[in-house]
């Protein structure tokens, strides 16, 4: 045997003695997902168990170093865990934006007391994390932000609003861009990171459209940072935010299977005319997911191009956005039903309404193709 | 997903330099083409194919051949459909030779392959549209062989084959898979009348007469009222083929596209500089990356012998030619009207695109496929 089929088998030993059958069924809501984080209640003890023992072996962050509370499996190790992981049905131990987004802009950014700070909580899921970066000036033209940072000797002070702060009144700590001079647009921007409960911090849930309240507003009157909480130099934050945007795309991006693979498998559209279409949207789907592998064994390899985040995304949510509709459309009137028990809380609906937001959040799909044009494809004055 | 090997990487370098050098469409395509020639490609570039050992790519090495597959086979391809370069490189190397692998055929035409002097063809189709299991061509038995009565369309370089695989009914009735036996028929076989069609991509395609064609029983090729498998072998070898080869044509026109964008000016500005285009192409862009990514993934998949290989053979040559259908009609609007003309190349990747879209299945042939593989 090789080292990866030794690995592979090892690895789904310790799975199957140590993935408790409850984390084994298919994610059905969003109280499903573990957090982590300060104020986490656990849904049940296997979810807590099966935490702790992935996050021991530093298997919520597999390819993280060691050093930093992470599994250092490399790329090939790090696929066949997740592939062992989908064959016996496991879900993420962890979900966070710590994982997703922070942490790789602060293996990239970050000072070493930083990472050996910062990173060992996030891979226990210790301290959850939001993303303060709209603001209502500063959606697509994120640069253009205003929320201020002056430098007051021994910290900086914080004055401003965000708004889609993901889960911000449930978030520990956030990540922050700030503006600390006004004499660039995108020169003029830092990087911080503070705790959500620092006096002047408060939010307010925003209702969408899908009834739930996944966003805040967030704003930040008179808040005190400590000096050494900034990543990156003061006014070079706007590259640690693009680092982590590609991030953040990335993982959007994996949202595009939307529950994966085939819809026509989970639908069984009777009617010749939807099913028609469910197939087309099947092959597309497929065809995606096949790209998804792709893009993360060439990401992981430094063959991506870097704005191909963008691709991913713009592609990824529209999909998500395609296999909602249809979904819609063979659900029929079941689908419509918004509180039932029988539609599970109307969770079709819900789902829907949810994913038109995908194509707008993390820069909307015309931002992402004109990323794709101007850098992919050098067009000229994109 | 694995990314290419380096040995990989040097074959595919092999091949986008000969084609892009070689195979070019005003060297190739557009020679054979304009001086009417009856077989639609050049056999001195079939010749120079196998100098480079290419025709030998899915040739097992105990028949002198490399033994590789049909990851090997994609990497060629794409550079075949970039460079619109005509030959018998699907035909004869991909899918004859998948056809015929593992029996005494090949046996006897391996070699032929191997330097270049074979063309060999697959017979399948008998009406308008892709469905093999409705195969009707009549092999009936006389003596220890079988007499062929029938027709076949869509015949690939038929005219210009030495030999043409061809799927008969031995047993069943069209609609079954099981049945079909595949043949061995040569060119000159007494009976077979060959009409060698122009096709609108300046390609040849025969029908086929069959009128008392009589074999012996050596022309089957593996078993009697079993060619399934070996059809589905080769065809599944050039689904996958003509989906990488798809790919290939998406990315020649949307590079040509590009290069105009950069170029044109309108409103004293170059018209790649206005959105409404920029999103187009970067649209376009995506979906052939997408389409790349499932041409590989079916072609690993095959090489593997993974039992997805079928669902996505399916997945990747219906992608890759909704996308190359995508890429060669922006091409054509994006040109405006330079792109209607027979002088610009443009043109060109819309006709090849609607010939290789149409073989071995079109999206709607594949559709129903991932459809009754995924089970609905």
């Amino acid at each position: 045997m090789t080292d990866l089929e030794v690995f592979r088998s090892e690895t789904r030993t310790w799975l199957e003695a140590n993935c408790p059958p409850e984390m084994r069924t298919p994610i059905r809501s969003e109280a499903d997902i573990c957090w982590g984080g300060r104020n986490w209640t656990f849904q049940s003890d296997a979810q807590r168990r099966w935490l702790e023992v992935m996050a021991e072996r530093g298997w919520t962050v597999p390819d993280w170093p060691r050093d930093y509370g992470g599994g250092g499996l490399s790329a090939a190790e790090a696929l066949v865990l997740k592939e062992e992981m989908q064959r016996i049905g496991a879900r993420p131990p962890l979900t966070s934006f710590g994982i997703s987004m922070l942490g790789p802009a602060l293996l990239k950014f970050g000072t070493e007391e930083q990472k050996k700070h910062y990173l060992p909580q996030i891979a226990r899921g210790e301290i959850r994390w939001c993303q303060g970066y709209s603001e209502p000036g500063a959606g697509s033209d994120l640069a253009g932000l205003q929320t201020k940072a002056e430098d007051r000797g021994d910290h900086w002070l914080v004055n401003g609003q965000k708004v889609w702060t993901s889960y911000a009144d449930k978030a520990d700590w956030i990540f922050c861009l700030v503006r600390t001079s006004t004499e660039s647009k995108q020169g003029g921007i830092s990087f911080l990171l503070f705790d959500m409960a620092t006096p002047g911090v408060s939010t307010r849930p925003i209702l969408l459209i899908s009834g739930n309240s996944p966003f805040c507003e967030t704003f930040f009157d008179d808040v005190k940072v400590p000096k050494d909480q900034i990543v990156g130099e003061v006014n070079k934050g706007w590259d640690v935010a693009k680092y982590l945007l590609g991030h953040e795309r990335e993982m959007i991006s994996g949202m595009g299977l939307g529950g994966g693979g085939s819809l026509g498998a989970t639908t069984k559209p009777a009617d010749p005319m939807l099913r028609a279409d469910i197939a087309a949207f099947d092959v597309d789907a497929l065809a995606f997911g096949a790209m998804s592998e792709r893009f993360a064994a060439m990401w992981k390899a430094g063959e991506a191009h870097p704005a191909s985040p963008s691709m991913m995304k713009y592609a990824g949510t529209e999909l998500n956005k395609r296999r909602n509709q249809l979904a819609m459309a063979a659900g029929g009137s079941d689908a419509l039903e918004w509180d039932s028990e029988r539609s599970r809380g109307g969770s079709a609906a819900r789902s829907w309404l949810r994913s038109k937001g995908n194509s707008i959040e993390g820069g909307t799909s015309e931002i992402q193709l004109n990323i794709v044009a101007k850098h992919i494809l050098g067009l000229p004055g994109a | 997903m694995t990314l290419l090997s380096d040995d990989q990487k040097m074959l595919h370098d092999t091949a986008a330099s000969f084609l892009a050098e070689e195979g070019s469409i005003a060297k190739q395509l557009r020679h054979w083409r304009d001086i009417n020639c009856k077989d639609g490609f050049g056999h001195g570039l079939w010749k120079q194919f196998a100098e480079l050992g290419l025709t030998g790519i899915c040739i097992p090495e105990s028949h002198g051949g490399m033994g590789l597959g049909a990851v090997e086979a994609a990497l060629v391809l794409e550079e075949i459909g970039r460079n619109l370069t005509p030959s018998p490189f699907l035909g004869t190397a991909l899918v004859a030779a998948r056809a015929i692998e593992g029996t005494a055929h090949a046996e006897r035409w391996c070699p032929g392959i191997l330097s270049g002097e074979a063309v060999l063809a697959l017979a399948i189709d008998e009406g308008p549209r892709h469905a093999p299991e409705q195969t009707a061509l009549e092999a009936r038995r006389q003596g220890n062989g079988f007499v062929l009565n029938g027709g076949k369309s869509f015949v690939v370089q038929g005219g210009s084959a030495d030999m043409i695989v061809t799927a008969a009914r031995t047993s069943g009735a069209p609609g079954e898979s099981d049945g079909i036996t595949l043949l061995a028929v040569p060119n000159d076989a007494s009976g077979l009348t060959i009409d060698n069609v122009a096709l609108v991509d300046s390609s040849k395609a025969a029908r086929l007469g069959f009128e008392n064609v009589a074999l012996d029983a050596d022309a089957v090729i593996g078993e009697v009222d079993a060619g399934w498998r070996p059809l589905s072998r080769a065809l599944n070898a050039g689904r996958a083929g003509a989906a990488a080869e798809l790919v290939g044509i998406a990315s020649g026109a949307s590079a040509m596209t590009l290069g105009y964008l950069k170029q044109r000016k309108q409103f004293g500005k170059f018209i790649g500089e206005f959105q409404a285009l920029q999103h187009r192409a970067a649209h376009l862009y995506a979906e052939i990356e997408i389409a790349r990514a499932a041409a590989f993934k079916a072609a690993e998949l095959l090489d593997s012998g993974d039992e997805r290989a079928e669902l996505y053979v399916s997945v990747a040559k219906g992608k890759a030619a909704d996308v190359a259908s995508l890429a060669v009609r922006e091409g054509v609007q994006m040109h405006g009207g330079i792109g209607m003309t027979d002088e610009h190349d443009i043109g060109l990747f819309m006709k090849r695109e609607a010939v290789l879209g149409e073989l071995f299945g079109d999206v709607y042939y594949h559709r129903e496929q991932v459809a009754r593989l995924s089970g609905y």
